[in-house]
């Protein structure tokens, strides 16, 4: 990688927290699009309950957190060095598929 | 946007899950040769962006809110096979949050990544022929194929809806009220991924797969950097 792209991820991640911690708390709380869909064709009691409902981070509320705004920007940012680390990691994979020997062996000699 | 379990019955989702896993496996081979070293990094970046943004709701009209969708902002971004991953992953942290179902998780892909993506993508690439080879020409053709996007994911709803709904209803009114609210919406989403996209034009325009075309030389790099 090269450095200057280094400081644009480093950069943009750190946008993308300070988002999730001083932003999101002050989202607006309505339902989204489905949701008052959901509400005004009247099938929002369709809805189950989620299975994953009672963990440690449903809802974006984080257990042990009690203020509300602090439980939900400590929550978005457990999700975004989540999933930073999940995608990062789904790509670093995707490239040693590239990376077949099958697929280029030059390129593979040339990056050797 | 992210359905929870119970509005759509089981061998529906199932059925989703199923088109949700085969566009992601054609995805995944798709990406692993179009996507560029320079660009895999890049495509973390994205998905942890997009995560951030989504929690940012934004009023749209009484008592509803919406908010960032972000797969044609991914898709011009790292290219669409690699946005189509990038939702995915999103989609899978936020079920952790308890934020889309679990048996709903094929359809979410389905929708917000594969139908919102691709689609989204194919309207970017017919856009741009419209418009000017600038950067305006690709930050306007981002809008306007954003805005699409989530239209053609709330139309997505509607069409599984239609087959496997667990309540009765008239389709032509939930169609119209998930078009209507949607393309609301999709006027954040343009205005969002217009504003994103014209950041990273303007800071690194050979980061921006959408406008490679607009760089001065023509992109050959074997992998040389690693």
């Amino acid at each position: 990688m090269k450095a200057n792209t280094k400081l644009f991820v480093v950069a943009g991640l750190l946008l993308a927290l300070a988002l999730a911690l001083f932003v999101s708390p002050f989202a607006d709380s309505d339902p989204d699009g489905l949701g008052k869909v959901a509400e005004e064709q009247g099938f929002s009691g369709a809805e189950q309950e989620h299975d994953l409902g009672d963990g440690p981070v449903a809802d974006y509320e984080v257990d042990g957190v009690d203020d509300d705004r602090m439980s939900t920007g400590v929550a978005g940012v457990i999700g975004v060095l989540v999933t930073f680390g999940l995608g990062m990691g789904a790509f670093a994979l995707l490239r040693t598929l590239r990376r077949a020997p099958e697929d280029e062996p030059t390129a593979d000699a040339r990056a050797g | 946007m992210h359905i929870p379990d119970g509005f759509i019955d089981g061998p529906t989702s199932l059925g989703a899950a199923g088109m949700a896993a085969a566009g992601l496996g054609v995805s995944v081979r798709r990406a692993a040769d179009a996507l560029d070293d320079r660009r895999a990094p890049l495509a973390g970046l994205v998905a942890a962006f997009v995560f951030a943004v989504q929690m940012l709701n934004f009023p749209v009209a009484s008592g509803t809110s919406g908010h960032l969708l972000g797969a044609v902002l991914a898709a011009v971004l790292v290219g669409p096979w690699a946005a189509v991953i990038c939702i995915a992953v999103v989609l899978l942290v936020q079920a952790l949050f308890a934020d889309g179902g679990l048996t709903a998780l094929g359809l979410n892909v389905l929708n917000m990544g594969l139908v919102a993506g691709l689609g989204g993508y194919v309207v970017f690439l017919v856009a741009r022929r419209l418009r000017p080879r600038t950067k305006a020409g690709v930050v306007a053709a981002s809008a306007v194929a954003a805005g699409l996007s989530v239209v053609l994911a709330a139309v997505a709803f509607v069409v599984e809806y239609a087959i496997g709904g667990t309540v009765d209803l008239s389709l032509g009114a939930v169609l119209g009220a998930m078009v209507g609210v949607h393309v609301l919406i999709g006027i954040g989403e343009a205005v969002i991924t217009a504003m994103t996209v014209s950041a990273v034009l303007a800071v690194r325009p050979d980061l921006v797969h959408g406008a490679a075309d607009l760089l001065p030389v023509p992109e050959v790099r074997p992998a040389l950097a690693r």
